[in-house]
């Protein structure tokens, strides 16, 4: 039997307004930052400017072929991770793991580097797909996994998984080594936005849709996390509802590397802190989760791009730091039962 | 598996009563310290293999090179196995390691932190030594702090811990690349300079100081021998006995800091490296007791560095990938432990 965190699975009405509240600042805040992502940059893309030159000016040109890509991958991807995370959460019946801690992400790089050593000239979205199959794969090997090992400590599934996606993620090593493929193993799967212009982040979109289809199945994915014989009770295709989620994992993590690379916790960390402030119903949660992971992410990406203008720092560095300071919080808070 | 340490006398041999030389022989066996010289005697061969055999021109010039690098070889093993072996005593568990609670990465940390805040003063650039030097004393003082204050209180379980390590990791891992993502490319090259070498091509200086630490470590933790047995019973039964446990603790956390810095000087991160070296060592020596089970690790851990440089780079003409080969069994290893110790 899983021990799950001590979260209210329905919190008192008494916290209700302050609930609201949480939530407008939230959106307040995704508005704002969204905003600034348009006008931050090496180039002077500013409201007076755009007014000033007009619809062919350059700072136009930038704003629809390099800003408006960057923020709307940007949210995307953090809104999709951060879904990717709470259906996995559901599927595994436990609050410690993300794509990046069951090995899924590892499983997928190592697709990305069958792909471009079988079909060097194969589109990107064949890439892709090959990356998406190979995560697949390695949610159905993590899952299997989990179920042969006995106990079911709650700290022991993510421990399990990590060590997997290293065991992995040594193998691609190994084989980017021998090939000379690690450096442009390396350039891609460093988790950064700084790349990003029009005709090169429209795979992200195919994320926004996975994030449609768990708003779909949410309640299906609540009742999943009841456990397979309780669903079963209810009338529900147990395998059938895991086999969605599944899929919707592992395309959403393969479209994120893709376009963005590996940003390590964001889908453990943004799930954990939506339930404790509203509890654990999926459909209340999706778009919490959602609006929360992509406030995070845009908030680490401008923070990568001010804090050492006008160069860039890897967006993965930022939200590691602050992504496993948080995790570190979750792990030892008092009173977690984490044990 | 025995996860809670409980120390096994071997040494106390069963009762000689069988009379044949095969029976004596066995039983000498059981002896730790016939093993031990044993296991000598192989490191001392592979190293003969490393030293004088394939030379492609001079032998001299080889012999200079060659001989830097298993002297590395043997501090960073020295290092590893001592400070692997003494953390497990401390924390009281054989799945733990330095390393995978994230100790390599806080070295590099600091490092990148201090070239950050004085990097630029002439002071430093002129001599590494003296930066070098502040580093460790740095690491040391934190280290004791930071982990005295994750073991030190209630304790938590080990998977737990063992999960905090490894987010610890990617915290110190993050952090560093951020500091060096901030460096101006001066300061960078000067620590790049101080905190990287290799096995195969060691800096000379480096490989003085941090040789020079090593021992002194391992040296402090000669007198500490007795108390270390002591602490394999825990810490009531260790307080109980007249241990000052805080105290020793503190020392032994110092200790093995000191030795996490030198092996990452030397060699860079190595994250299964020294589990796999004190697993070893513990089922090979037959026991837990120290003055066998700090030894046999150093020795296992030369015969594992200086055996797989030899297989690679004569048997299969891989150069530099020993250690990506170190970490696949380690980790695979480390598997095979956790899930074991989950399935009791």
């Amino acid at each position: 039997m899983t021990a799950t965190l001590s979260a209210p699975t329905s919190a008192p009405t008494r916290t209700r307004p302050r609930r609201t509240w949480v939530g407008a600042l939230i959106g307040v805040a995704l508005v704002v930052l969204a905003a600034a992502s348009l006008f931050i940059g090496v180039s002077d893309v500013s409201p007076t400017a755009l007014v000033e030159g007009g619809a062919d000016s350059d700072a136009a040109f930038l704003l629809v072929a390099s800003r408006i890509p960057r923020t709307v991958a940007v949210l995307l991807v953090g809104a999709s991770l951060g879904i990717a995370g709470l259906i996995l959460q559901m599927l595994v019946r436990n609050k410690f793991v993300e794509p990046g801690t069951t090995g899924v992400t590892e499983f997928a790089t190592l697709g990305m580097l069958v792909a471009i050593l079988l079909w060097p000239g194969m589109a990107m979205m064949g890439k892709m797909g090959i990356a998406a199959l190979f995560g697949l794969i390695g949610t159905w090997v993590f899952m299997r996994v989990i179920r042969a090992v006995p106990v079911r400590q709650l700290v022991l599934v993510p421990l399990v998984g990590i060590m997997l996606g290293g065991i992995v993620g040594a193998v691609t090593t190994f084989f980017a080594y021998r090939l000379d493929l690690l450096q442009s193993l390396s350039q891609w799967a460093q988790g950064s936005f700084a790349t990003i212009m029009a005709g090169r982040y429209e795979y992200v979109w195919v994320a926004g849709v996975m994030v449609v289809v768990a708003w779909i199945a949410a309640d299906r994915f609540s009742v999943i996390g009841l456990g397979e014989d309780f669903a079963t009770n209810l009338g529900l295709d147990y395998r059938r509802v895991v086999g969605i989620g599944m899929v919707v994992v592992a395309v959403i993590t393969a479209a994120v590397l893709v376009t963005a690379g590996m940003i390590p916790f964001l889908g453990l960390v943004v799930p954990n802190i939506v339930s404790l402030i509203i509890g654990d119903n999926v459909r209340r949660s999706i778009p919490w989760v959602a609006g929360l992971g992509a406030l995070f992410v845009i908030a680490c990406d401008i923070l990568a791009r001010v804090i050492r203008f006008p160069y860039e720092i890897p967006l993965s560095v930022i939200v590691g730091v602050i992504g496993a300071g948080l995790f570190l919080w979750l792990l030892l808070r008092k009173g977690s039962r984490a044990h | 598996m025995r996860t809670d340490l409980a120390p096994r006398h071997s040494d106390a041999t069963p009762a000689e009563g069988g009379r044949g030389i095969r029976a004596r022989a066995a039983s000498a066996w059981a002896r730790p310290g016939l093993r031990l010289a044993a296991l000598a005697v192989v490191v001392v061969v592979l190293i003969a293999l490393y030293l004088f055999t394939a030379v492609p021109g001079s032998l001299a010039f080889a012999l200079k090179i060659r001989s830097a690098s298993v002297v590395a070889m043997v501090v960073v093993a020295v290092a590893v196995g001592v400070s692997t072996v003494v953390f497990h005593t401390i924390t009281q568990n054989r799945i733990l390691t330095p390393s995978i609670m994230g100790f390599d990465a806080f070295y590099l940390l600091i490092s990148t932190v201090i070239v950050f805040t004085l990097g630029s003063t002439a002071f430093l650039r002129t001599d590494p030594v003296v930066l070098w030097l502040v580093q460790v004393a740095v690491m040391v003082a934190f280290s004791v702090f930071l982990f005295t204050w994750l073991f030190g209180g209630k304790r938590r379980s080990i998977h737990l811990m063992l999960l905090v390590g490894i987010v610890l990791g990617t915290f110190f891992r993050s952090f560093t690349e951020w500091m060096q993502r901030m460096l101006d490319p001066l300061d960078f090259q000067v620590l790049t300079d101080t905190a990287f070498a290799s096995l195969t091509r060691p800096d000379e200086t480096l490989l003085l100081l941090t040789g020079i630490l090593v021992l002194l470590g391992c040296l402090a933790v000669v007198p500490l021998l007795n108390t270390l047995d002591v602490l394999t019973l825990g810490e009531p039964a260790a307080v109980g006995l007249g241990v000052n446990h805080k105290r020793v603790i503190m020392a032994l956390f110092a200790i093995v800091s000191v030795m996490v810095a030198a092996s990452t000087a030397l060699v860079g991160p190595i994250l299964f490296f020294g589990l796999i070296v004190a697993n070893l060592a513990y089922s090979y020596a037959g026991t837990f007791r120290h003055r066998w089970a700090l030894p046999t690790a150093a020795l296992l851990g030369v015969l594992c560095l200086v055996g797989g440089q030899l297989l690679l780079e004569r048997v299969f003409a891989f150069g530099a990938s020993l250690s990506i080969v170190i970490e696949f069994a380690g980790g695979l290893f480390f598997l095979y432990l956790v899930l074991r110790k989950g399935a009791r």
